[in-house]
């Protein structure tokens, strides 16, 4: 389905295994000038880009559509890797939901991988949405949900071979702190109304002085916390891939076999940090966002 | 790495607002519906447990009094019918006692009066004796010492009884 409109296979040199892509990159990069410890070829692994490397078994390249110019500004709507990545994510989500909501049609006692996927339902419901919100919280479950389980999968996704992670490209997490930054305002007017809303977010009973500046502290407050949730997001799964890339990469840079096991042993060991990390970076984004929420909808605390 | 690019921008918002609705309606809705369901079950389940609970004690409370009135009550019964035949007895006792003393008074009066019969039948019988006893002396014309003699001995023996 996804795939349905890519034709244009192109077929790469099949005798390449890919640790031999990373080193035939790493000498192209020396090549070139520059030194053997450059790490232009790391980013070019974790940047976005218009192909999907499948080395060595070819690489696809994604169909460009032409700019659009909008308001002076040039929106590029080709579509690139970590676009793709999002809709496999999703196709996959999907899949994985349906099959545990399916589980649920037949009884209300769930099975074996219906089980799996209710007790982090629950997680977000109970630990994070109403842990934040309040019973308020549930006309947000939808969302949050769909938060959490789409930045998990998307993390987690980074960990496939020939996958990349999504949330690694700032611009998918830029897209997921705006949303939650409209959720947020959006949670905040439905409560309290636009003027009391934006009256609520300077807190009552301090000098008439100090208001000016804490309209503006309040304001860049209101910015600052979906920019963190991005960076936060982004830096984390960026971090990881680009600490394997290294490691992996100090075998080549040092020309020797001997150097592998102790890369290979602490690839392995970042790892399964990851595993760790794109758990805990869904969750921390998820509960920062039903936090900032949960603070809109109440102004009082 | 960190050059923006509005179209992915775009294509991210697209993406997650299309996995929103379509997760929203195909899978979180049946599946916090059957949660709730299902809490909503347990908490029901314990509610009716817990009733029925109460439910059984206060049957067991009752129980547990009405055979303790019963068995008070048994016990009245038992201590009235023992009062009863108790005092039925110590009646019959007494009545027994009065009747058998009338039955000897009345035996006593009837000797009595038996008796006072006998002697009055007997002073009449005497009388007439004595009547007859003089008419035959007097037939054979006996002689006043004779005659005396006899009406004496006569009522000596009549004195004697």
């Amino acid at each position: 389905m996804i795939f349905g409109f890519i034709t244009n296979l192109i077929a790469g040199t099949m005798a390449n295994g890919s640790v031999r892509a990373v080193s035939d990159t790493v000498h192209a990069s020396a090549s070139h000038g520059e030194s053997g410890s450059s790490g232009n070829w790391i980013i070019e692994h974790v940047a976005d880009s218009h192909t999907l490397d499948f080395s060595p078994f070819g690489k696809i390249v994604l169909p460009h559509f032409a700019p659009i110019h909008l308001a002076g500004l040039t929106i590029n709507m080709s579509l690139t890797k970590h676009v793709v990545m999002l809709w496999i994510v999703g196709v996959i989500l999907f899949v994985v939901m349906k099959i545990a909501a399916s589980s649920y049609k037949r009884s209300l006692i769930p099975g074996k991988f219906a089980s799996a996927v209710e007790m982090l339902i629950i997680f977000v419901r109970d630990e994070i949405v109403i842990a934040a919100i309040g019973e308020k919280g549930r006309k947000f479950l939808p969302y949050f949900l769909t938060l959490f389980f789409f930045i998990l999968f998307s993390n987690l996704f980074g960990m496939v071979p020939y996958a990349s992670t999504p949330t690694g490209n700032i611009n998918v997490t830029a897209s997921l702190a705006i949303i939650a930054f409209l959720v947020i305002q959006i949670s905040g007017i439905m409560q309290y109304g636009l003027g009391g809303y934006f009256k609520g977010l300077v807190p009552p009973g301090i000098p008439a002085f100090v208001i000016p500046v804490m309209v503006i502290v309040e304001v860049l407050g209101l910015f600052t916390k979906p920019f963190a949730l991005c960076v936060r997001l982004f830096a984390n799964m960026i971090a990881g891939h680009i600490v394997i890339f290294s490691l992996i990469g100090l075998i080549f840079i040092f020309g020797t076999i001997f150097i592998a096991p102790i890369s290979i042993g602490f690839a392995l060991f970042i790892d399964l940090l990851e595993l760790l990390v794109a758990t805990i970076q869904a969750y921390i984004f998820t509960m920062l966002t039903a936090l900032f929420v949960g603070m809109a909808v109440h102004q009082e605390h | 790495m960190l050059q923006l690019n509005p179209g992915v921008i775009i294509w991210t918002a697209i993406t997650f607002g299309l996995l929103l609705v379509l997760l929203r309606a195909t899978a979180w809705k049946p599946i916090l519906k059957a949660l709730d369901d299902r809490e909503g079950n347990i908490r029901k389940s314990i509610e009716r447990a817990e009733e029925a609970k109460r439910e059984a004690e206060r049957l067991l409370e009752e129980n547990r009094k009405s055979r303790n009135e019963a068995e008070e009550r048994a016990q009245q019964l038992i201590r009235e019918a023992k009062e009863l035949s108790e005092k039925v007895r110590s009646e019959a006792v007494s009545k027994a006692q009065v009747d058998a003393n009338r039955l000897l008074d009345k035996a006593r009066s009837e000797i009595e009066r038996d008796k006072q019969q006998a002697l009055e039948q007997l002073h009449g019988v005497v009388a007439e004796l004595a009547v007859k006893a003089a008419e035959k002396i007097l037939k054979e014309s006996m002689d006043n010492a004779k005659q005396k003699k006899l009406v004496e001995g006569f009522l000596s023996t009549m004195e004697k009884n």
